[in-house]
């Protein structure tokens, strides 16, 4: 049963990880390593180490893919000639 | 360097490790076995200090100089991204005023889950932090609940009023203060799992904050001069 289960995380993962490889806009990219960072803190509870699954929720779901998305728009932001007011991508 | 040269580099290296990390790993004990060596001198000594959390007594009692390493490196990247992503002579900065949303720019839905979130996710963050030493968490994952909870008002409402509501220079004080209290606390009167875990808490907390607030900085307001 916990094996079947630790197959099933793992399989999850490794599918996920995939997923974000194969994303090429960067700001999309963003959003799916979010969504990967929530499945590895899933692997991470089913391998009973709950503490290191908070730290991943907390960083790996949010702060890494939130700094990812700042810094994609400040890029696009510098790269574009005209003062944009609502551009929020 | 050319392509070719960069790929054989880039072979050479991957092989190396795929080998000896076959090798590292047929070596590994059996998952879930009998045999936790480390666990076996871990846990009476966690149970003797009463910290039932024994990630925590490892973090902050029987290992603690090394979490004090780990402490300052995320310190020392804080440091790192206020000095680098400041405003340069060729910039100017916009006022947080001019990024004021109108109400119609963000969707009601969104606002009132971001503002019904924000307390409820100040609030896991600060159990987080105080229940460490009892239940999984710290002042790591609650630090980090905390500083990212903060942004929940920049999706509901806009960034001048999160920029009201995170002063800067406060928490660039909070992460020093916190920082040198851990190493005193740390060097002194390691085992305090509870203080630690706050101390930690604060600091991590600042950190998260001071990070992002530099990297929204560069999203939204500095721009070149014309």
């Amino acid at each position: 049963m916990s094996d079947a289960l630790i197959v099933a995380a793992l399989l999850l993962t490794a599918f996920m990880a995939t997923a974000v490889v194969l994303t090429r806009d960067p700001a999309r990219q963003a959003i799916v390593l979010s969504g990967y960072g929530l499945v590895l803190a899933v692997l991470f509870v089913v391998l009973q180490a709950p503490d290191v699954a908070m730290s991943q929720t907390g960083v790996g779901t949010v702060v890494v893919p939130l700094i990812v998305m700042l810094a994609v728009h400040a890029i696009r932001r510098h790269h574009t000639r005209e003062p944009d007011e609502r551009d929020d991508s | 360097m050319s392509r070719r040269a960069r790929l054989l580099v880039l072979a050479f290296g991957g092989c190396g490790l795929a080998l000896l990390f076959a090798l590292a790993a047929f070596r590994l004990p059996d998952f879930g076995g009998t045999s936790h060596p480390y666990g076996q001198r871990t846990l009476p000594n966690a149970i003797a200090h009463h910290t039932p959390n024994v990630i925590s007594s490892i973090n902050f009692d029987q290992r603690a100089f090394d979490t004090l390493g780990e402490e300052l490196i995320l310190m020392a990247s804080a440091l790192a991204a206020v000095l680098i992503l400041r405003t340069v002579r060729a910039e100017q900065e916009d006022a947080a005023g001019k990024h004021a949303y109108g109400p119609a720019q963000v969707f009601d839905a969104l606002r009132i889950t971001g503002y019904a979130l924000l307390p409820v996710t100040i609030m896991t963050g600060v159990y987080i932090v105080a229940h460490g030493y009892l239940s999984p968490g710290g002042g790591f994952q609650g630090g980090v609940v905390l500083g990212s909870a903060i942004h929940l008002v920049y999706l509901s409402g806009d960034y001048p009023a999160l920029a009201r509501i995170r002063p800067i220079p406060m928490f660039e004080a909070g992460e020093a203060l916190a920082a040198g209290a851990f190493v005193a606390l740390a060097l002194a009167f390691a085992g305090q799992v509870t203080a630690m875990n706050a101390v930690v808490g604060l600091e991590v907390g600042s950190a998260v904050v001071l990070t992002l607030a530099k990297f929204f900085e560069q999203a939204l307001l500095v721009r070149k001069d014309t």
